[in-house]
Order: C-alpha cells, then sequence, then structure tokens
C-alpha cells in the first residue's frame, strides 16, 4: 500500500531525489556552512591575521633559533610560573613572531582545570604586551565551535552541519549526470541558468577538495561524534592513554618528587631534536614539573615537512637531559588520521600550497553562496503571486542577504575593533567579538527591513567601503601603514592590506552586478512561457 | 478528518525516512564503530579505524534512505546491514 507522493517518488527516479535531497539538506543549514566555509578560509591565514591584530610585536626578519628561544623561556618561566607543574609553547617560526606559552595554575575552582597563557619576546624571553585580542583564533574556534554557546554544542552543531554537507556533496555528484559538459558550461546573464553554471562550476572545479575539506573536517573532531568503539573497547586509564598516545603528544604531568634538582640545558635537548628532525622543524616544547627530580621535558616536531600530525616527540629526563623515549610512529589507522587531519589544517604546506588552499576553500564558499541564492532564483519564478512571495520564501530571502553579505560586514568589523577599541578597555578580546556579533545581528535587521534589491547592494557595498578602508585606518593607528611594510619587506602586513583591497573590490563587483541584474531581471519574466520556468528547475536534476 | 489522514499519509513516509536517515543512519555508524573491534586489529587502531570510517558509513546510509523506492525499504536495508554489525559488535562485547 502506497501513498500517492510514494508512486510518485518511485517513477521519478534517483536523480529527481537526489536533487531534492541535495537542495534541502543544503538549505537547512546552508547559512551555518556558509559561514563556517567562510571563517575556515581565512583561518589558513590565521597566524597571519593574529600578527597583523598585535601589530605592537616587531616581525621577526628571520626565524629565530628554536633551541636557543626554548631555553629563554624556561628562564623567563622560573619567574613568571615558579612551580607550575606544566608548561608548554608554541615556539616562533616563518608565520609566528612570537613564542606563545601557555601553563597550569593553581585552580581557584574544584573542577575547573586553570590555564594561563601569555606571548613571550623571542629576542629577550620577556612577556610581551600586546593588545588583549584573539585576532586569527576567533575565525579558527568559530568555524568549529561558534560563540555565545557551550563549546560541546558549538562542536556538535559543527559536526551536524559538517554531516549534511557530505550528504549534499554526495547527492549533488549524482544529481549530476553530465558533470564535466556543465564545467565547460557557462551561460553568463541568463538568471538561474547563470546561478546554476556558476554553482557548477565553483563546485566541481573544488570537488575533490570540498569532500576531502568536509570529511576530514569531520575526522578532526571524531573522537567526539563517534565515541562508542572507545568506549565499549577502552576500560583501564593505560588503555585510555595508549589511545591518546596514538594521537596528541601532549602529555599529563605525572607526580612530583618533591625534591628539588635544577634542570639541565633545555638547549641541549632542543638540539638533539633538530638533529633528529631538521634546525628548522621545531614545534613546541612542554615541561612538566621543572625545577623537580621528577621533571619531563617533551620536544615535539614541528608540522611542516610532513604530510601527518600524528604525534612525533622526544622525551627527555628534565634534570639530566637523557633521552627516554622517541616516538616517531603511530599504529596504521593513527597514521591514516594524522594524514587526514593534516591535509584539513593545511599546515604541512608551504606559501603557495597555503594559497592554493585559500582560494580553492574560497571557491567552496562560493559554492555555498551560489547554491544558497539559487534556491531563491529557481523559486521566484514559480512564485504564484511574485509581489507577495510567501514566508519561507522571504525568510531565506532574507536569511541569505544577512548570512553572505552581512557576514563579509561583520567580519571586517571584528578587523576594525581590533584597531579600534581602546587598549585598556577591560575584557577587550572579548568586546571585538561582541562586535562582530553586534554588528552581524544589525545586518539581520537591515535586511528584514529593507528591500532586498536595495539591502543586497547597501550591505555588499559597506562590506566592499568597510575592507577598502581598512588599510587606512591601520595607517592611521600603527606605525606600520602600508608603504612602510612594502619598503620593509613585511609581505604579512602589506599583504593583509592588499587582500583588503582585493575583497573590496570583489564586493564592489558584486554590489554593481546586483543593481543591474535585478533591474533587468522584471524585464525578463517568463511569464509570456509558463513551462520553461519548470523545464529549467526540472533541467537542474540533468 | 480525512484532510488530517490525507495529510499524514502523504507526509508520513517522508518523516518516516528523516527519522531513518537522521537517527537510523547515526545508529548504524555508531554500531560500525563496535563492530571493528572485532577485526585482527590492535584495540587501539581499531577504535580509530571505526570512527575514520564511521562518517562514511553514516553518509551513505542517508544516500540510501534518500534513493530507494520506499520507505520500508530505506528502514529494511538499514535492518539488514545491521544485523551482522550487531552480531560482530556482540561477539566483542
Amino acid at each position: 500500500m502506497t501513498t500517492k507522493s510514494e508512486q510518485q517518488s518511485a517513477g521519478r527516479g534517483i536523480r529527481q531525489s537526489m536533487s531534492e535531497l541535495h537542495t534541502w539538506v543544503g538549505l537547512l543549514l546552508g547559512w551555518v556552512l556558509y559561514a563556517m566555509f567562510l571563517t575556515g578560509t581565512v583561518s589558513y591565514f590565521k597566524d597571519e591575521l593574529s600578527q597583523w591584530a598585535r601589530p605592537e610585536l616587531a616581525r621577526l626578519t628571520e626565524r629565530p633559533d628554536a633551541a636557543v628561544v626554548a631555553q629563554r623561556i624556561a628562564t623567563a618561566f622560573d619567574k613568571v610560573a615558579p612551580g607550575t607543574s606544566q608548561w608548554s609553547v608554541r615556539l616562533p617560526d616563518d608565520r609566528n613572531n612570537s613564542a606563545y606559552a601557555f601553563w597550569r595554575t593553581a585552580s581557584r575552582e574544584p573542577g575547573q582545570r586553570g590555564f594561563a597563557e601569555g606571548h613571550f619576546d623571542p629576542a629577550t624571553g620577556e612577556r610581551v604586551a600586546a593588545r588583549d585580542t584573539l585576532g586569527g583564533d576567533f575565525f579558527y574556534r568559530f568555524h568549529f565551535q561558534f560563540h555565545y554557546m557551550p563549546v560541546p554544542w558549538g562542536r556538535w552543531l559543527a559536526g551536524i552541519a559538517a554531516m549534511f554537507m557530505l550528504v549534499a556533496i554526495i547527492s549533488g555528484v549524482i544529481t549530476h549526470k553530465k558533470i564535466f559538459v556543465d564545467f565547460f558550461t557557462f551561460r553568463w546573464g541568463k538568471g538561474q541558468r547563470s546561478w546554476l553554471d556558476a554553482h557548477n562550476m565553483l563546485s566541481v572545479f573544488g570537488l575533490p577538495f570540498h569532500a576531502m575539506i568536509t570529511y576530514t573536517g569531520l575526522v578532526t573532531l571524531m573522537a567526539m561524534y563517534m565515541p562508542w568503539g572507545g568506549q565499549v573497547a577502552i576500560k583501564s586509564p593505560a588503555e585510555r592513554q595508549q589511545l591518546q598516545a596514538e594521537l596528541s603528544a601532549f602529555t599529563q604531568p605525572g607526580k612530583p618528587s618533591g625534591q628539588k634538582v635544577p634542570m639541565a640545558s633545555i638547549t641541549e635537548m632542543v638540539r638533539e631534536a633538530q638533529q633528529r628532525w631538521g634546525h628548522d622543524n621545531v614545534g613546541r616544547v612542554n615541561v612538566t614539573h621543572s625545577g623537580d627530580a621528577a621533571a619531563r621535558v617533551t620536544v615535539t616536531r614541528g608540522d611542516s615537512g610532513r604530510l601527518s600530525m600524528s604525534p612525533q616527540y622526544m622525551e627527555f629526563e628534565g634534570t639530566t637531559g637523557r633521552l627516554l623515549s622517541a616516538r616517531d610512529e603511530v599504529g596504521g589507522a593513527a597514521e591514516t588520521r594524522g594524514v587526514l587531519y593534516a591535509l584539513h589544517l593545511g599546515r604541512f604546506g608551504d606559501g603557495f600550497t597555503r594559497w592554493l588552499y585559500f582560494l580553492v576553500s574560497l571557491a567552496g564558499t562560493a559554492m555555498v553562496g551560489t547554491g544558497l541564492v539559487m534556491w531563491t532564483v529557481k523559486r521566484r519564478q514559480k512564485l504564484s503571486d511574485p509581489a507577495r512571495p510567501h514566508i519561507g520564501f522571504r525568510l531565506v530571502e532574507r536569511l541569505n542577504i544577512a548570512g553572505i553579505a552581512g557576514l563579509s560586514i561583520a567580519m571586517t568589523a571584528f578587523l576594525w575593533g581590533n584597531r579600534l577599541l581602546p587598549t585598556t578597555l577591560a575584557g577587550r578580546a572579548n568586546w571585538e567579538v561582541d562586535l562582530f556579533f553586534i554588528v552581524w545581528a544589525l545586518a539581520l535587521g537591515h535586511a528584514l527591513l529593507r528591500p532586498v534589491r536595495a539591502a543586497w547592494v547597501e550591505q555588499l557595498g559597506a562590506a566592499s567601503v568597510l575592507l577598502f578602508l581598512l588599510p587606512v585606518l591601520n595607517a592611521a593607528t600603527t606605525q606600520r601603514p602600508f608603504w612602510h611594510s612594502v619598503a620593509q619587506g613585511d609581505w604579512v602586513f602589506a599583504g593583509i592590506d592588499l587582500m583588503c583591497w582585493a575583497f573590496a573590490a570583489l564586493h564592489l563587483v558584486l554590489a554593481r552586478r546586483t543593481a543591474r541584474h535585478h533591474l533587468a531581471a522584471p524585464i525578463k519574466r517568463r511569464a509570456d512561457r509558463p513551462g520553461a520556468a519548470a523545464i529549467a528547475s526540472g533541467g537542474a536534476a540533468e | 478528518m480525512n484532510v488530517v489522514v490525507h495529510r499524514f499519509l502523504a507526509t508520513g513516509p517522508l518523516i518516516s525516512r528523516i527519522g531513518a536517515a537522521l537517527f537510523g543512519g547515526y545508529a548504524l555508524a555508531a554500531l560500525s564503530t563496535v563492530a571493528v573491534l572485532a577485526s585482527p586489529m590492535s584495540k587501539v587502531q581499531a577504535v580509530i579505524a571505526g570512527q575514520l570510517a564511521s562518517f562514511l558509513v553514516y553518509a551513505g546510509a542517508v544516500i540510501w534512505v534518500f534513493a530507494v523506492r520506499s520507505a520500508p525499504k530505506a528502514w529494511t536495508g538499514l535492518i539488514v546491514v545491521a544485523l551482522p554489525l550487531a552480531l560482530a559488535a556482540w561477539s566483542v562485547s
């Protein structure tokens, strides 16, 4: 006994049902996915954005010797956090101009793990005073855990969105019979057809990347999403530690002996690691119970020069400098996971690879964006009364404006906040983030109140102006204006200025096209060809 | 009354499919992460391998659920795959 709709679905074939699955799975969390894609895309330059966000920290003209810096930081920690059970420092490299460290503090409230963090000058080992900001880390964290909600919730939401994306990609491919022919087809200025062609081209061009990035994104948090195998198999603390060691080089501090013994040279330990992995390939130094007989020093390999993030480290006895163990490899499945993880983060690559990642990822962002816009373009032709569309249509239309153009404004506003908020402001880093959301909410309000075309044009225009003026603001508020950066060969600061202008131009082009395109659209209405819209929408499945 | 029944008959299978995709798919993926423990891999590697494969199982299940002709068939397919997995999972727990 099948119902009417069931009979229909039976007759329509797999491509039609995949097309519908693609449409609805893509729409439902489309705005979440768009935000994840765009903030994720800029996160490939997270370290550069963080440098930009702390203009007080001087540029490093050459990469400092990790062995020397590590010793400086170790000496500093005798004063910064004497008696801490653990401190860990990410050493400066080609992309980071400061040593970033975190350490355990005596936790005040029970059950709360106390951590403190800070940036250190690689030249002096002193703690540096930079403005309080999350910098590029805000976009990075937002990308997989959002904000204003408990971290696990945000990560679950990101996981569900990624799963939707994976389904959208697979169903999108099945929908496409003529995937290669369509890739080479582009029909400009043809309304829905153009949107469809743009969507196809962006999707197919980056298809392996989009599929890879979505799947590997799930892999980065898979232990949280799929804990069941582990819950059945891993019972004892020893087994848990064994599993953990396959995934991360981060070790928990053991028990201190209580016996004070001076530490051996950290420089020598890092030298040993440099001999093993290469001079510029030490990522992190981790010290537990410094100054105690039970002190341990772990030196971790950097991310470059290998296509895996699986843990590789050397463990030394802190007081003698004797090598206790060296971990060079993990099991097969763990290594696979390490490679997938590394593929997602793209940290193994040089500048060229990073730019490729950035550009293809941007195409992925545009793929989601064009998909969202296409949902409305496709349906506008079928509306019974185009002057008064139904509520669902209007909602999608407005959310698209705020979700796409509004996000550009909000992200730029975050960077403006970084330059404009007073450094003395209490909770400054949080204010920058609040500003991002306040501006985004204002953009949503604007999108709801204004006519659709005007809202698109105004928001794209506002984003363009804000982006264009950001380098001007930077020149006015810091000692590092564009011309100065170029003269100094500081391509982090100059590059961000140039990218602001490139994105300003992109938004301007989009604003102008939107302004012109929608003016022409009503004339080309398909009222004279009632069947055309149906053919066109059915044609999307072909 | 008749309208309500019709509505239900029309949307029921769709809701059933959505349930099969969201929850059935997840359950199948979760089951596979336990079933893989029955493989000769070491425990730790099997746990990781199960997690890696689970998302592909989940995605495949969702596609299956919407690709087949009817909602009952969608559920049947999930159950047919779940049975041997459950057997393997039962052998290790």
